[in-house]
């Protein structure tokens, strides 16, 4: 199963759309922000959750007034939470939208062709790879 | 000062609280027929015709997740062990990044009504599909019956029927038994008549009145103690008789007991893995995850996680107040004498602050008897929810695509899943009266595990692997189903202990109360295992056409 194998002679072109560059940078622009962006919200909650079991002395520190470092340590939570779904829509809008709304166009398009083209001996191969899942996205 | 005792006051707020719940119910069941009208297909019935707002869509999954266990439960926590309460405030609103940043908008555009949509995609269907719909099913089941059970305790509470006394005539139990079936039978029909469309109305208009009752409190609690966040938690911690103890970690989670260190040791591990549970879980809830196919394109389902997350994140803020507000104006030996687990501490409340800014006992009725409605509605679009997402996966994932083979009608599936929904309410009110007198507030905690053991790893895998294959889709849900379930029923909830929901037998072997920190890791690793130990291979091809479906939206439904 590796990429490597023989192109398959019946390429669908779903293969050719995820093999194409402009795909292959959407997917590195989307798995480049939320892997490494879910890695480090999650270790920075583990260390919360890590820090209130084990160490307590530190979490009951008092701040200012009765506020201690549990508390902020909490809302900065909150605070990471709405800053990292904020940055992540900045993200989305700017980078992953238009390159997937150009990518859709091209496969829709591409869709509405090689269905228009089903009849076409020459052009059939293509379309016989439609799957009944394939054939229902171009509704 | 035991309010809820002193008979006018009961009178009044009784009245209150039942006219205020039975308008609730009038504007939904109004709301649910005008749904039925605009019901015609079968997206129409599943998905709301995938026609809301990005800001309707973040109050509906607001409605939808913040259940009696958040309002009540987290009130309660806080007011009764201070900080701790607070851990699963943060756990809940966290678990949103997960939803936001690895599920929503690619679930959004390659499944069309279930979860097991998307899990089925390059799957043989009929194994995946029942594996999916058996685990929407069992975390949906476990769930209802934690909300219904405590439905049924609320009223009691809070009509204020003790043992002894008479509310229409019916006693503490009858009163709990009727208040079961009246939810059965509501959530029933929303979502027989209203599907999707009504549901979701529901939920929004609950999602309102919820941000309203817990702002409006909020405001009172903070005016009470001059906006100084300092003094409302040092009046707190002073109430509590626990002193600087009750700001910190440790009340409730992770408690040190003196001189033994396993024992110390199991209860901080018991911390981390619910900790971890929480925040998995959610991305991984049937009831959840349906909410993103109501919207038309990936780029709204972002945009109600992000509305969600601002909804949900201001919510848990205010428990803040609400809980420390609470122990602060009510105090933890008022609650207890209410409620030992403490749920009665946000009306409770309600009814002090009515007393004090809204000119005395009758003030204090009113606001308690609007807070109580709300409890109520809070109830009630939870529960449509969660009979919702269990109906469509038995009727979409089981009948059609695993019985019939795909081979059904619209309708047909359609009809299947109002009857479903008649048969999943019926059983869940049965189980419900069975259980009403079990201590069944795990069961919350047991849905989020089974959710992050079995279904999100078969998401991410399916999403995210290449190689991912049936054998290590359906390894990942069972597995991880399996060993959630397998270690609570062996834990000290379910026996061996005095708060077990079976407190006279013991069978418990399995120390810790929240199985997350083994089942999360053997989810992963069953569908792991079950991969790269599967005879055949994935299928590249179909591969390709669910990433390219998923990244761009090409032919989303």
């Amino acid at each position: 199963m590796s990429t490597d194998t023989p192109v398959d002679p019946v390429p669908d072109r779903y293969r050719e759309v995820q093999r194409s560059a402009e795909f292959v940078g959407l997917r590195k622009a989307l798995r480049g922000f939320v892997f490494p962006m879910t890695a480090a919200f999650f270790l920075w909650y583990a260390l919360y959750v890590i820090l209130s079991a084990y160490a307590r002395g530190f979490m009951g520190v008092k701040l200012i007034g009765n506020i201690n470092v549990a508390l902020v340590f909490g809302l900065l939570q909150f605070v990471s939470t709405f800053a990292i779904a904020w940055l992540y829509a900045r993200y989305a809008d700017k980078n992953l939208d238009p390159v997937s709304d150009r990518l859709r166009a091209q496969v829709e398009a591409g869709a509405a062709r090689s269905d228009a083209a089903r009849s076409d001996a020459a052009r059939s191969d293509a379309a016989t790879s439609d799957t009944a899942t394939g054939s229902e996205a171009v509704k | 000062m035991n309010i809820l005792a002193a008979e006018a006051g009961d009178t009044t707020a009784r009245t209150i609280t039942i006219a205020l719940f039975l308008a609730f119910v009038a504007v939904t069941l109004g709301i649910t027929i005008w749904a039925s009208r605009q019901t015609k297909s079968a997206t129409d019935f599943y998905a709301g015709g995938r026609s809301f707002t990005g800001f309707q869509n973040g109050m509906a999954i607001g409605g939808d997740y913040m259940s009696a266990a958040s309002f009540l439960g987290i009130a309660g926590l806080i007011a009764l062990y201070g900080y701790d309460g607070f851990l699963y405030s943060i756990g809940f609103l966290v678990a949103w990044l997960v939803a936001l940043l690895l599920v929503a908008e690619l679930m959004r555009n390659s499944g069309k009504y279930t979860m097991a949509d998307v899990l089925a995609f390059r799957m043989r269907q009929k194994p995946v599909r029942t594996a999916a719909a058996v685990s929407t099913i069992t975390v949906s089941i476990f769930y209802l019956l934690a909300q219904m059970v405590g439905a049924g305790a609320l009223v009691a509470l809070l009509l204020g029927i003790r043992p002894g006394q008479t509310f229409l005539g019916m006693d503490a139990g009858t009163a709990k038994v009727a208040t079961i079936i009246l939810v059965g039978a509501l959530m029933i029909i929303y979502v027989t008549v209203g599907g999707m469309k009504g549901t979701t109305y529901v939920q929004i208009v609950k999602a309102f009145l919820l941000m309203g009752g817990a702002l409006v409190m909020s405001v009172l609690v903070f005016a009470a103690y001059k906006f100084n966040l300092s003094a409302l938690l040092g009046d707190a911690a002073q109430s509590s008789g626990k002193g600087d103890a009750f700001l910190r970690p440790g009340q409730r989670y992770g408690v040190e007991a003196e001189g033994d260190a396993l024992k110390t040791f199991y209860s901080k591990m018991d911390l981390l893995s619910l900790g971890i549970a929480l925040v998995l879980g959610t991305a991984g809830l049937p009831h959840i995850l349906i909410r993103f196919y109501t919207v038309p394109t990936a780029k709204t389902a972002r945009k109600s996680v992000l509305w969600a997350i601002g909804i949900i994140g201001t919510f848990y803020l205010l428990t803040l107040a609400l809980g420390f507000g609470a122990a602060a104006l009510v105090g933890s030996a008022n609650i207890t004498a209410q409620d030992r687990a403490g749920n009665t501490a946000a009306p409770q409340l309600a009814e002090a602050l009515g007393i004090r800014y809204l000119g005395g006992d009758l003030g204090g009725a009113t606001l308690l008897a609007i807070i109580a409605a709300v409890a109520f509605a809070t109830i009630l679009a939870v529960v449509a929810g969660l009979t919702l997402a269990s109906s469509s996966s038995l009727a979409h994932d089981f009948y059609a695509n695993v019985l019939k083979g795909g081979q059904t009608s619209e309708r047909q599936e359609v009809n299947v899943a109002r009857i479903s929904a008649v048969g999943i309410g019926a059983v869940s009110i049965v189980l419900a009266i069975f259980a009403q007198n079990l201590n069944v507030a795990f069961l919350v905690a047991l849905a989020f595990a089974v959710a992050a053991s079995g279904n999100l790893p078969a998401i991410l895998y399916s999403l995210f692997w290449k190689r991912f294959t049936t054998a290590g889709a359906v390894a990942a849900i069972y597995g991880g189903l399996g060993m959630a379930v397998l270690l609570v029923f062996f834990s000290p909830v379910v026996s061996g202990a005095e708060t077990a929901m079976f407190k006279n037998a013991d069978w418990q072997w399995f120390p810790l109360s929240n199985p997350g920190i083994i089942s999360i890791p053997f989810g992963f690793l069953c569908g792991w295992l079950g991969t790269i130990l599967s005879k055949e291979p994935a299928s590249e091809e179909q591969y390709a056409e669910l990433e390219v479906r998923a990244l761009t939206g090409a032919g989303a439904h």
